[in-house]
């Protein structure tokens, strides 16, 4: 059973990051919109309220994480040009997509959008994160403050959602090839 | 579930915060988002503006792109936290304003709409 390097680094950047803050965003927009609704007091502990600065803490750490990995080390595997005359495009993702009108759109549309898009996601939950930790319970004294957050914060879940759904599909139809083989298990017989 | 002497004690102190520094970092995300919406289609609609973005060939122009959008947003957020971080500023109005922003940054990053501005 092998891998190679490129592959483990696209399914660390997809997976291991990009799928694990998409996943976040469930407790987070749960919590985020409990603790800003105006109401009795909270029944948070301080134990409680550390947990969920640590939660949002590793939730923009991922966010970034999986851009900068997304940028830096997968995009440019993915639009790497091909040597002149090339026939077997497989080891370059931009380029076979382009070649055909029924492929070229997942690029033109899909990578695109993708690769700026996610970008609002960290910006945005950055600033959530700041502004929920700063204020505390204290953002019900803020109307503003309230709709601020929770705004950017579904804002930052759409765009990784973009970001992910065409990151699967472009995986799927033209992906990462390529690296140093990594043998996980190998079979005795 | 308990609630915490601390915990009560934090709620008091932050409920009497400024709103400025909230706003300083909601208008600067707004900041930010427009600007890597701007910088998207520029790039895309000018030879010369993509090659300037390109810091670093193998990611091309998206490394500038995204690396002029965090000095933007970053500079932004230092700027008016310096400005607002004991004042109480009209909310509302900034909440607007980053909004704008923040569809800008969806717009302008969405190619249909890129090509549109382009006339492509």
């Amino acid at each position: 059973m092998e891998i190679t390097s490129r592959d483990l680094l696209t399914v660390m950047h997809g997976m291991g990051f990009g799928a694990l803050f998409m996943l976040a965003f469930s407790g987070a927009l749960v919590e985020l919109y409990r603790v800003s609704t105006p109401g009795p007091p909270p029944n948070m502990s301080s134990r409680e309220h550390a947990l969920f600065r640590l939660y949002l803490g590793v939730m923009v750490v991922l966010a970034w994480l999986t851009v900068f990995s997304g940028a830096y080390l997968i995009y440019p595997w993915y639009r790497a040009t091909p040597p002149a005359g090339l026939a077997d495009l497989s080891g370059f993702p931009r380029a076979l997509l382009l070649s055909s009108p029924r492929t070229s759109e997942w690029h033109n549309l899909g990578m695109e959008w993708k690769e700026h898009v996610s970008w609002l996601a960290p910006i945005a939950m950055t600033m959530v994160a700041y502004v929920a930790l700063t204020y505390g319970r204290g953002i019900i004294q803020h109307r503003q403050l309230r709709i601020a957050v929770l705004t950017f914060a579904v804002a930052a879940f759409a765009a990784t959602g973009v970001a992910g759904a065409f990151g699967a599909l472009l995986n799927k139809i033209a992906p990462v090839r390529g690296g140093t083989p990594i043998t996980l298990m190998e079979s005795e017989r | 579930m308990s609630v915490s002497p601390n915990s009560n004690k934090a709620n008091v102190d932050t409920a009497n915060m400024p709103n400025g520094p909230g706003a300083a970092a909601i208008l600067a995300a707004g900041i930010g988002s427009a600007t890597l919406g701007i910088l998207a289609v520029a790039a895309d609609a000018s030879p010369a503006i993509n090659s300037m973005l390109n810091l670093y060939n193998p990611a091309g122009a998206l490394s500038g792109v995204t690396t002029v959008t965090i000095v933007a947003w970053l500079v932004a957020w230092l700027v008016l936290f310096r400005l607002w971080r004991e004042k109480a500023v009209a909310l509302a109005r900034v909440n607007l304003a980053a909004f704008a922003m923040l569809a800008i940054g969806f717009l302008l990053t969405f190619p249909p709409f890129m090509d549109l501005l382009q006339g492509k």
